[in-house]
């Protein structure tokens, strides 16, 4: 299945396309917080700024950022399709890409401190993978920038310096937490992607997914919709703004996901995503047609 | 906008405050985790010709090898700053630095070295790697780029109205720490709690 079809091309512009072209309702949110900044501000050149690069990324095929992330992947297969072979195929993709400039040589060793030059590594790609019932396949990737991902959090409730005890309310105190750490560290404005729940891996993991989520979508639990809006309102009033400038426009959505946990652990997981929100989500039938998504 | 040339007096740079709009025109260096490391191992007499009285670029661009050997940068935006605050303001104070660009701000112990030595700290737009890129109209050379790799190798560029601001100036001032304890006070009232 899939051998007569060039995936490593599919997936090599599965890569330009995350790497030089952010999705649209990404853009929309940045020109509304741009239209909501002050006259002449600081934070509406940064705005500015960010707006124009966009453009110009997508005019020229080039990366948005020169940070250009850790690729992270889940591809979901029908039965009897080789894992391994599409983890080949996506590497070799992302070597492809590494050469042809859409990604930075972005992989470093980490005991001999040196650059492996073709952009992978060990767990570089990183890619998830999960059997379905589909006959095709859905590849979904987001491009993690190094910058946002260092502000990334992981709490435990009950936090008793925050007055955090293990309910959303707890939740949304170390949220709002997580946000005044990083001040404008992670290229404010930001995605949350959170996870309740879990364990510290699969916690992390579980977050990185809520990228994945168009930020226009709304959640279908009711009580996580509602604080995804709550959060996304006070996250916005802490005055941070863009690149900790101060002004209004901190965060520009935020993804809550819940995963079950063991009675002793309730980790809340925040992963912080830059401005720079890159993701593209493809589908690929049986016969090499291509549906994209994002 | 002001324009400031590179490299420039301490005089300049003491006249600068935070809130200042520059675009920059000049030769600077790039360098971030390795290269500051490095910098303070040893005294690199090839590299200090270009910091003296110039501006390090806290900054791992994508670059491109044309076939005549030469280099340009393809997406050149700032990297988070703060990782360098055990070196900076030694480093600044070693070579000579008038400014150093980043994102993200640095901490008090570079703010007192750049009130010591007569520099300043230049925040770009993070992830503004094109609009950045092409105030880069040159590379003229490389330090360290087989043993750091591309993105942590020390690049000599000229540059040319490349949009900075500044946001902490050699007599104290640091607009994040103003924007961080705005957004302490704000973050105490949201948690219902005293300051």
């Amino acid at each position: 299945m899939f051998e007569k079809i060039d995936l490593k091309e599919t997936f090599t512009e599965l890569v330009r396309r995350a790497s030089t072209e952010l999705p649209g309702e990404v853009v929309e949110a940045i020109r509304a917080g741009r239209n909501v900044e002050d006259e002449g501000s600081l934070a509406q050149k940064a705005l500015d700024t960010i707006l124009t690069n966009i453009e110009m990324a997508g005019d020229s095929s080039a990366p948005l950022c020169q940070d250009t992330g850790t690729p992270v992947v889940w591809i979901k297969y029908p039965v009897g399709v080789s894992t391994r072979r599409l983890e080949e195929d996506f590497t070799e993709a992302v070597r492809r890409a590494t050469e042809l400039k859409y990604l930075r040589p972005n992989a470093v060793d980490t005991l001999s401190g040196r650059n492996t030059g073709d952009g992978t590594g060990r767990a570089i790609p990183f890619i998830h993978f999960e059997e379905w019932d589909g006959p095709g396949l859905e590849v979904r990737m987001i491009l993690k920038g190094g910058g946002s991902e260092n502000v990334g959090a992981q709490y435990k409730l009950p936090d008793t310096g925050l007055e955090a005890g293990r309910d959303l309310e707890g939740v949304r105190r170390v949220v709002l937490d997580a946000v005044v750490q990083a001040q404008g560290k992670g290229c404010a404005p930001g995605v949350l992607a959170i996870c309740i729940g879990g364990d510290r891996v699969s916690s992390f993991e579980h977050s990185k997914e809520q990228l994945l989520r168009s930020l226009g979508d709304t959640n279908p639990v009711p009580e996580l919709a509602e604080l995804e809006e709550r959060l996304l309102v006070e996250a916005n009033e802490l005055g941070i703004g863009p690149m900790g400038f101060g002004g209004k426009t901190t965060v520009l959505g935020v993804k809550i996901g819940f995963l079950d946990r063991i009675p002793a652990c309730y980790f809340v997981t925040i992963t912080y995503m830059c401005w720079a929100d890159r993701r593209a989500i493809v589908q690929i039938d049986e016969e090499g047609g291509l549906t994209w998504l994002s | 906008m002001a324009e400031l040339k590179l490299p420039v007096s301490e005089e300049s740079i003491r006249n600068l405050e935070v809130g200042d709009f520059l675009e920059l025109s000049g030769r600077m260096i790039t360098g971030r985790d390795a290269a500051h490391k490095w910098l303070m191992e040893d005294f690199r007499e090839d590299v200090a010709p270009y910091l003296k009285d110039s501006v390090i670029y806290h900054c791992g661009p994508v670059v491109n090898q044309k076939d005549d050997g030469s280099w340009e940068f393809v997406a050149a935006g700032p990297t988070t700053s703060i990782r360098e605050e055990p070196y900076q303001a030694d480093v600044i104070a070693r070579y000579g630095l008038r400014g150093v660009i980043g994102k993200g701000g640095m901490a008090d112990r570079t703010l007192t070295g750049l009130g010591r030595s007569g520099a300043v700290y230049l925040h770009a737009i993070g992830g503004a790697a094109q609009v950045l890129a092409r105030a880069i109209p040159r590379v003229e050379k490389v330090f360290m780029l087989d043993e750091f790799g591309v993105p942590e190798a020390l690049w000599v560029i000229d540059v040319e109205r490349f949009p900075v601001v500044v946001t902490m100036d050699s007599h104290g001032g640091s607009l994040h720490k103003v924007v961080e304890n705005g957004s302490k006070t704000k973050f105490d009232e949201l948690l219902g709690r005293k300051g």
